[in-house]
């Protein structure tokens, strides 16, 4: 998914959240065409489990990501992210304590129809306050954590979601025993015409129950969630300037992935992963998916394309995705847009859309 | 034009109350000329101040042109006596600070009525063309005292006041002055009421009223 | 042109003619507000910088949490205290030696540092990169740099050895600080795995677990908002900076009341005129304030710059006392605010307005016919000094109260105003007094002229005569105040610096070799080691001293009370001995226990004596030096004092230095110590000087405007005498033997007055400022000074006036007769 969102989001951490100047920033971007010292995403290293839910310190950047689609007794809408970014300062960091020289940012959302409300964290690694540990499986920063509840079951699941800001908090429990999804080639997700890829892979079959609190008011609320994990060092091609990603939960059982990487002229890159009830995931043919903005939202002077049609003629799909809050905006040290979609056409279904680079 | 109505006032003095002035009746026309003679300590001043407005009677009442002075408040009294009365004094109060021109206009200025014409016209009457950028220290007294009856009549009072106005001038200089303010009152048409204790100069004006002991006669 | 403008113009064509008077006025109303601007410019700069270091440490802006019994806490609690929802930032902070100077170091978090808490423009401007990088950074102001002699990319290198990271000057840091990452920090400190405290991010979060969960009772809330200790320290220095500059004000203030009380006798007529004119009494006084506000205005903006300038003068030396009293740093430039100017322009039209009220209230009231009468001034001269005297009654009895019922600070600098003030008003009824009997006692038809002239003038000189009773006694009071402190200081010092060389080792490794050299010395008569250690008590840190059990402290060491068997007893543990001020904020006497928080648990001893600790802001209880190594295990002992033969410690101090390398700091000799606390002395009191002297000059300007505007209302006075006889020559020899007699009278009322009021600062103010009491010291030859100073300023002042009325013209005093006045 995101690569561009958390490289860009991880820049921002260390660029604009703590005011470096502008020069800087340029030469950061540069390196990220280069794996610069730290390890390299190759193809055909099988993903192994547990251990490939922990952190990989060795590589530049690293998240978690969670959303949910919800609804509660009375049948309102809810969506929810959870995030996790790491990313390591230096190569070949083996730094203990404060020594140490990752940095971890977490990213926390409730979307309703009515409202959007966001927070972020930021955290040192080395100390305690924010990481990953593989198993049990337990990511945190500060007081959100996404931790394995105890259980017998061999899988991921099941989680327990906690984050809580100033005005918003949600506890979610989620389930589901289905196997970890390799995205892109066995988990080798490539991202341009040329070498640029990540490790890449989803669980996206988890049922989930619990409650989501705003404005102090508590809501009991279920449905489903899709987890992400992906790791890189050199994610980017330079000229391509960010990315419009969607996960969907469709009424058949069916899961979908897909993203469009933007490139300045126009010739964007696209890639997508059709995963069957059974669980087995397909790689889309580029060429097969044809992505049209329908619908456009003015945010602090961006234009973005919060509606879309979408159709996959190999699959019989061809639907019309919509917000549920078409000012899901994102307006942490690095601004983007994610939030709930719904589903309608030849298919039904929810998920999530998340635009970045605008 | 004015108007004194059964006017009385008395002060308190350690030794009881002094009465000054008992019931006196005074009118003055526009254009007349009135001159008011008495002993020292008859009331003359007295009856000047409650007509200028500068002291409140005990009873009776000062009517100018129809109001009546003794009912209008302080500031009242201050704005009438800006617009409608001029005053000179024996001691002739010009601004030390200010030039005869200056002093000259001094009055019309704050009343908002400057008439240049006018102006124009006392300059040349008073006969002071050419003293206008001196300081008053540098003229002679005459010169000082019509340099104030200039003032008081450059607001075009309806009644111009003087208290001795020649007091503190030797006798050909004074019938000049008073003489001189006798005719400037005639052509602006105000009415002139002046205290003096000297008769010559009573004489030169078109009425007299003696004053004894707190009456006319 | 309005009405209004028109009796404006009139009113300040006035001023034309009589220049003198305006410079005056203008001159009362500039001294008045320069010297106010400049103590308040003074002020808000130190308490900008208090605000900024706060900031940066985390202080009064920022709510913290705190160890709660000691010094730091383990840095496991930093991830636990974030992981229950406290949004804390660690911090590490310790003091470093480098080179000559001592400086904080402080440690940061810069991820998880609150936003606008932390040094924040510092850390604005630094890449995290290269904070964060392999050779890290240590941010520093510029000045602090500078004072350390290294610019950007330099490695300093502490004391004891330890490499700090590049130093990279970023503006607008604090001074006298030095900031690096938290780790690096707690290594150059020697405090690994423990944070000295946390900050909290006033950002709202979400929900906390309740902090005895996560920390147990290791960690006390500080509340944001909480005065600091430099804010708290310093207060009672910004007041009598305050006192000072309010003092200054309101002889100015003097200075302006006699301008325009003469301004408008003189202008009476012309009021009078103007009211006969038709402008009435209410009119009149809203044109007369708004012409004062309009002379306040141009003379406000000339005090305001003319206090910035005196601000820019006197900072230095503020900064200089700042740091030798409380070790608080202000920057010594000036940076100021427009609300700045505009509170000196409101301070003068103000005080202008209030110079004028009694001014103003009379024309509002003016008889439009009363004429010019003699005044029959015996009587009202006899009024005015009945009234002088109830106020100065009424002046002293609120000293008296405030004396007997106050506490505070505040109420210390009511006596002394109660009691200045009181003594200015009586100031005209004694002199008066004085003339009178003077003129009883004098045949000569002159000099009785002289007398009985001179008490004619009196209600005139009277106010600037008051202005310079007021300097006079201030100088004297605080500079016996100083000059007490500095005998005793000195006096103090002499028993405190008993060993005759100081030897500070870079390590305690270092240290015990050097012992064990220094006993080897044949000429060595002692060594004296010592120790120190922070604790916390009563919400404050308090210093730590070890001493050693030796006929040097038994014998020299000055305490102000003690019990019989101290020193025995502060050899064993059970006895400690607490400084003055120290005592005094915590109510300690001889005899109570203390309990001291110490690593291997509680120490509780009894207080065995009290000392004097001049020029300490930090409270400081002494202990035996063994007993304190066992209790504080951490403390460092590296100091030694050396009791040598004054004649062989050159020699010593050569051996030591080849021998160690020990130099500059780390080796002294008791004469240079005693310089070094000497100097540092002088420049903590020099601001006090320079005040001083700024009072003096206002007053005599005060006394000099006086007499400019008496000389010329006095002409009449004058001219029949000059009339009959008497040289121009003669009258002014008079005039300036009277001001010089005047001056006299003043001069030696104002000495015991002094007196007075350097007692009530020993005894009172200082008492309650810094926390130590003085014996009081006279020293006279100062007070001669003084006097001589006194006339020479009145001599000065009254130069000008009398060379003119020596040369008057002879036809202006003519015009007196001519005139009717």
């Amino acid at each position: 998914m995101s690569l561009r969102t958390t490289l860009s989001l991880l820049a921002a951490m260390l660029l604009a959240a703590l005011a470096v100047a502008p020069a800087r920033a340029q030469g950061f971007a540069g390196l990220g065409t280069d794996a610069g010292g730290f390890a390299e995403v190759v193809r055909g290293r099988p993903l192994t489990f547990p251990a490939d839910h922990g952190a990989h310190p060795q590589f530049r950047i690293e998240w978690w990501y969670l959303t949910a689609n919800l609804v509660d007794a009375q049948g309102a809408r809810y969506g929810v992210q959870w995030t996790l970014f790491r990313q390591a300062t230096v190569p070949a960091d083996r730094g203990e304590g404060w020594d140490n020289r990752q940095i971890w940012m977490g990213h926390a959302a409730v979307t309703s129809a009515a409202t959007h409300r966001f927070a972020e964290r930021f955290a040192r690694g080395g100390v305690g306050q924010a990481g990953v540990e593989a198993s049990p499986f337990a990511a945190f920063i500060d007081d959100w954590q996404m931790r394995r509840a105890p259980s017998e079951a061999p899988t991921l699941a099941p989680l327990q979601l906690t984050a809580s800001a100033a005005d918003f908090s949600y506890a979610l429990r989620l389930t589901g025993d289905a196997r970890p999804v390799p995205q892109g080639d066995a988990g080798f997700s490539r991202k341009s015409e040329r070498d640029q890829a990540s490790y890449y892979y989803s669980q996206p079959d988890l049922s989930v129950s619990g409650s989501v609190t705003i404005d102090g008011k508590a809501i009991d609320v279920t449905g489903q969630a899709w987890f992400d994990h992906e790791w890189s060092s050199q994610p980017l091609a330079s000229d391509q300037t960010g990315w419009d990603w969607f996960s969907m939960h469709l009424e058949s059982g069916d899961k979908l992935m897909l993203f469009r990487l933007r490139h300045a002229d126009g010739a964007h890159f696209f890639a997508g992963t059709w995963i069957g009830r059974d669980g087995r995931a397909q790689p889309l043919d580029p060429g097969d998916i044809v992505l049209t903005p329908t619908a456009t939202t003015l945010i602090a002077g961006r234009e973005l394309p919060t509606g879309w049609q979408l159709a996959i003629a190999s699959r019989g799909l061809s639907v019309a995705v919509a917000p549920l809050n078409p000012l899901s905006w994102m307006d942490t040290r690095f601004k983007y847009w994610e939030g709930p979609i719904s589903v309608s056409g030849s298919q039904r279904g929810v998920g999530y859309l998340e635009l970045t680079g605008y | 034009m004015l108007k004194v109505t059964r006017l009385s006032k008395s002060y308190a003095l350690p030794q009881g109350r002094l009465s000054v002035l008992r019931a006196v009746d005074l009118a003055v026309e526009a254009g007349e000329s009135v001159a008011l003679t008495g002993e020292s300590g008859s009331g003359k001043s007295t009856l000047l101040h409650l007509v200028a407005g500068l002291d409140e009677p005990d009873g009776g009442e000062v009517a100018l042109d129809g109001a009546v002075v003794s009912n209008l408040s302080e500031s009242g009294r201050a704005r009438l006596r800006r617009d409608r009365v001029g005053l000179v004094f024996q001691q002739f109060n010009l601004i030390p600070s200010l030039k005869v021109g200056d002093n000259l206009a001094f009055q019309a200025n704050i009343a908002g009525r400057f008439d240049a014409a006018w102006y124009d016209e006392l300059v040349e009457r008073l006969g002071l063309t050419g003293l206008l950028d001196r300081y008053p220290e540098q003229i002679s007294g005459g010169q000082q005292q019509r340099v104030a009856i200039g003032r008081a009549l450059a607001v075009k009072p309806a009644l111009l006041l003087a208290d001795e106005p020649t007091g503190n001038l030797d006798e050909a200089t004074a019938d000049g002055v008073v003489a001189l303010m006798h005719e400037l009152v005639k052509r602006s048409g105000c009415g002139l009421l002046m205290v003096t204790h000297s008769l010559r100069l009573a004489g030169l004006l078109d009425r007299r009223l003696h004053l004894t002991a707190g009456q006319l006669s | 042109m309005t009405p209004t403008l028109w009796v404006m113009k009139v009113l300040l064509s006035h001023w034309r003619r009589h220049p003198m008077q305006l410079a005056t006025l203008l001159v009362g109303l500039m001294a008045a507000t320069a010297l106010w601007s400049g103590v308040q410019a003074i002020n808000t700069q130190a308490r900008l910088s208090y605000d900024r270091a706060a900031a940066a440490f985390g202080g009064g802006t920022t709510a913290m949490l705190v160890p709660a019994r000691e010094t730091s806490v383990p840095e496991g609690l930093f991830a636990r205290l974030r992981r229950a929802g406290w949004p804390v930032s660690p911090l590490v902070e310790g003091r470093v030696r480098i080179g000559e100077q001592q400086v904080r170091l402080i440690g940061i978090e810069p991820i998880s540092l609150p936003r606008g808490a932390g040094p924040a423009p510092a850390i604005a401007q630094t890449a995290l990169q290269e904070f964060f990088a392999a050779d890290g950074e240590t941010l520093v102001a510029p000045e602090t740099a500078r004072l350390l002699g290294a610019g950007a990319g330099a490695r300093l290198v502490t004391e004891t050895g330890t490499r700090l990271p590049l130093l990279k000057p970023v503006a607008d840091l604090v001074p006298g600080l030095l900031v690096t990452d938290i780790g690096w920090a707690q290594r150059i400190l020697k405090k690994p795995d423990r944070i000295s405290r946390f900050l909290l991010d006033p950002a709202p979060g979400g929900a906390r677990r309740p902090l005895e969960e996560v920390a147990g009772d290791s960690l006390r809330f500080v509340a944001a908002g909480a005065e600091t200790d430099l804010q708290r320290l310093t207060a009672s220095f910004h007041l009598n900076l305050t006192a000072f500059g309010l003092l200054s004000f309101l002889v100015g203030l003097f200075i302006v009341h006699s301008a325009i009380g003469l301004a408008f006798e003189q202008r009476l007529p012309m009021l009078r005129t103007l009211r006969a004119c038709g402008v009435s009494a209410r009119g009149l006084v809203g044109v007369l304030a708004a012409e004062l506000v309009l002379l306040a205005l141009a003379a406000g903006l000339a005090g305001v710059a003319c206090g910035y300038l005196i601000a820019a003068a006197l900072l230095p030396d503020v900064a200089a006392s700042l740091r030798g009293l409380y070790g608080a740093s202000v920057p010594g430039e000036l940076a100021l605010s427009p609300q700045w100017w505009l509170a000196g322009l409101a301070m003068s039209i103000a005080g202008a307005l209030v110079a004028a009220a009694q001014a103003l209230v009379k024309v509002l009231r003016l008889p439009l016919l009363a004429s010019a009468q003699p005044q029959a001034w015996q009587r009202a001269q006899q009024r005015w000094l009945t009234g002088q005297a109830g106020l100065a009654l009424v002046a002293l009895a609120a000293a008296a109260a405030a004396f007997v019922f106050g506490t505070s600070l505040v109420a210390g600098f009511a006596v002394l105003a109660g009691i200045m003030l009181g003594a200015a008003l009586t100031l005209p009824v004694i002199i008066s007094v004085v003339l009178r009997a003077g003129e009883r006692m004098t045949r000569g038809p002159l000099a009785r002229w002289a007398w009985a002239d001179s008490r004619q003038q009196l209600p005139g000189l009277s106010l600037a005569m008051m202005a310079l009773l007021l300097a006079l006694s201030v100088n004297v009071g605080v500079g016996t105040m100083v000059g007490s402190f500095s005998a005793t200081f000195l006096h103090w010092l002499d028993g405190r610096l008993a060993a005759d060389v100081y030897v500070a080792a870079k390590d305690d490794g270092q240290g015990a070799e050097i012992a064990a050299w220094l006993r080897r010395r044949p000429e060595v008569a002692a060594v004296l080691p010592s120790a120190r250690a922070e604790i916390q008590l009563g919400g404050e840190t308090i210093e730590l001293l070890g001493v050693a059990d030796h006929a040097t402290y038994r014998d020299l060491w000055p305490l102000l009370e003690k019990s019989d068997t101290v020193w025995d007893r502060l050899r064993d543990g059970d006895a400690v001995l607490v400084s003055e001020q120290l005592g005094r904020r915590l109510g300690l006497r001889l005899g109570d226990t203390i309990r001291i928080p110490a690593p291997g648990g509680d120490w509780t001893a009894v207080v065995g004596g009290l000392y004097a600790d001049y020029g300490n802001p930090r409270g400081q209880i002494a202990v035996n030096v063994d007993q304190l190594s066992r209790r504080f295990p951490d403390a460092s002992r590296t100091r030694f004092g050396v009791r040598v033969a004054p004649a062989d410690a050159p020699a010593l101090m050569a051996a030591l230095e080849s021998t160690f390398g020990l130099g500059g700091r780390n080796l002294a000799d008791q004469a240079t110590v005693k310089a070094e606390s000497h100097r540092v002395f002088n420049q903590t009191f020099a601001v006090t000087a320079a005040l001083n002297a700024f009072t003096l000059a206002v007053a005599a300007v005060a006394l000099l405007t006086s007499l400019l505007t008496l000389a010329q209302s006095r002409l009449p006075q004058l001219a029949p005498l000059w009339a009959m006889g008497i040289t121009r020559g003669r009258l002014a020899a008079l005039e300036l033997c009277k001001t010089l007699a005047l001056t006299l009278g003043t001069a030696l009322l104002a000495l015991p007055l002094g007196l007075v009021v350097a007692w009530c600062l020993i005894e009172v103010v200082n008492v309650k400022a810094f926390g130590w009491r003085l014996p009081l010291a006279v020293f006279p030859a100062e007070l001669v000074r003084l006097l001589g100073v006194a006339m020479l300023a009145a001599f000065l002042a009254a130069l000008l006036p009398v060379l003119k009325l020596a040369r008057i013209p002879p036809v202006t005093l003519l015009k007196i007769f001519a005139d009717e006045r």
